[in-house]
């Protein structure tokens, strides 16, 4: 009954576009697949992404993206969690990425990249599949 | 090394949350959360160092506006120095037992702000308008040194009263319109409020439902014992930030007639809440250790279940069976 860990997860939109429809789906998907999700609105900078990850505990951050400005923000979100000792926090993105970027981003460490025509349960299913929940803190 | 390096690890940690360390912090709150048994210890060491913060809860019913509130409050107390905690609640689905916690939204300029600590929690099916896990992380928040704790419940109705027990002060929420006066007598959440706030009050009828409130709350002294604090009935528009000052200043009033008179409220309050606390951890506990005892004995709940369903017996005689084999 007790000591069984929920994973929660950190929906949210960096940037200037404030098209969050995708992002509202995805946060319902991932709610109704079970997880706890965190959803912050449109127009975050990747300084309050990471803020509101280590402040919320997260087991992993989702960021969607429609405007193009991936190549400035998912490094820097990147940045910032190795900064503050938080790279065990995973980081997967959604949205529209010229080809030739996704490896790039795969490069700095963004776990996945889910583009239009991604089926949802394929999304749940790969969180649920390659995501742990943290260990406990020792007493 | 005389000890275990397990246990210096520990001693580690409480010194981490005391020093304000976020991660430390943060993960604490998640196994506080999810029940570890871990918690529990790390909690026992970080008791001798709360009491100092003053906890205001906001309740409400969805929508009424308690988080653009808590959002605009925050900006006055980070004006004044002190570094805020802020617990916001929202609802788990009953049906995937996930949710969505949204409360952050209307609090983004705060993000960036060392001072101030944002948790968003879902009830995960427990009633009362907090989750089970709340008082511990309000004394997690109080003993990291947050000077005021603000505690926004899930969106509640008329019987949600928990706050009540969990906060010094109690701010009460409503809009323009919300119902008539059969509603506001009922029971229970208009009994809580030691500040009571119509917000969104560029709304028509505004002024009816404060004087509708006005009537109660000296109807309700009346009858009352303790006359000694009248709850303030003030008109506010969260997103404007009209009438915050004042709504921050009640708050402040009221704690210094909490913690000033002489005449035992400060006591009471503390009373409810260590009551409360301690009732809680007893009932958690106490069916913790039953069922694991009759789990070590191969005694599943399920047959019980299932007697149940059958007929064959019933829920009150059952508990009374398991009761009296333990206890003896």
């Amino acid at each position: 009954m007790n000591g069984e860990r929920k994973l929660r997860i950190l929906v949210a939109k960096p940037g200037l576009d404030g098209h969050d429809r995708g992002a509202r789906i995805i946060a319902r998907a991932f709610r109704d697949a079970g997880f706890e999700v965190v959803y912050t609105g449109c127009h975050q900078t990747p300084e309050q992404i990471v803020s509101t990850a280590i402040q919320e505990d997260v087991d992993i951050i989702g960021l969607s993206i429609l405007s193009g400005a991936h190549t400035y923000s998912f490094p820097r979100v990147m940045e910032l969690l190795k900064e503050n000792n938080a790279e065990d926090i995973t980081v997967i993105g959604g949205g529209i990425f010229p080809l030739e970027d996704i490896s790039k981003l795969k490069a700095i460490g963004i776990k996945e990249i889910f583009e239009p025509g991604a089926k949802i349960e394929d999304i749940t299913d790969w969180v649920r599949q390659n995501v742990q929940p943290r260990r406990a803190l020792a007493s | 090394m005389s000890h275990s390096p397990k246990k210096t690890y520990a001693m580690t940690i409480v010194d981490l949350i005391l020093a304000g360390d976020l991660r430390a912090t943060a993960r604490l709150l998640r196994d506080i959360d999810d029940e570890l048994p871990t918690a529990r210890n790390i909690l026992k060491k970080l008791y001798p160092h709360t009491g100092k913060a003053h906890v205001v809860g906001f309740t409400g019913s969805p929508g009424v506006g308690k988080s653009t509130l808590v959002d605009q409050l925050t900006t006055r107390y980070r004006q004044e120095g002190l570094t805020v905690g802020i617990l916001a609640v929202d609802p788990t689905s009953p049906f995937s037992g996930g949710a969505i916690l949204g409360d952050r939204i209307r609090m983004q300029r705060h993000f960036l702000d060392s001072g101030v600590f944002i948790r968003s929690l879902a009830t995960r099916g427990h009633f009362g308008g907090l989750t089970r896990s709340t008082f511990d992380m309000i004394n997690v928040l109080d003993a990291m040194g947050k000077d005021v704790i603000l505690v926004e419940t899930v969106g509640v109705g008329q019987d949600e009263v928990e706050i009540a027990h969990s906060a010094h002060t109690t701010v009460l929420v409503t809009v323009p319109g919300m119902g008539d006066e059969v509603q506001a007598i009922k029971a229970g959440i208009m009994e809580i409020g030691s500040i009571f706030v119509v917000n969104k009050a560029d709304r028509e009828g505004s002024r009816g439902t404060v004087r509708e409130l006005r009537n109660l709350i000296e109807l309700g002294l009346r009858h009352s014992e303790d006359a000694s604090w009248l709850p303030p009935i003030l008109e506010t528009e969260g997103v404007k930030g009209r009438g915050i000052d004042e709504l921050h200043l009640a708050i402040r009033r009221h704690k210094e007639y909490l913690f000033a008179n002489d005449r035992g409220q400060l006591d009471e309050v503390l009373r409810k809440r260590a009551r409360n606390q301690l009732i809680e951890a007893l009932k958690d506990e106490a069916l913790k250790t039953l069922l694991q005892r009759r789990q070590a004995r191969g005694l599943s709940l399920d047959v019980l279940i299932r007697k149940i369903i059958a007929h064959e017996s019933d829920p009150y005689s059952l508990v009374q069976e398991m009761l009296s084999e333990e206890l003896q």
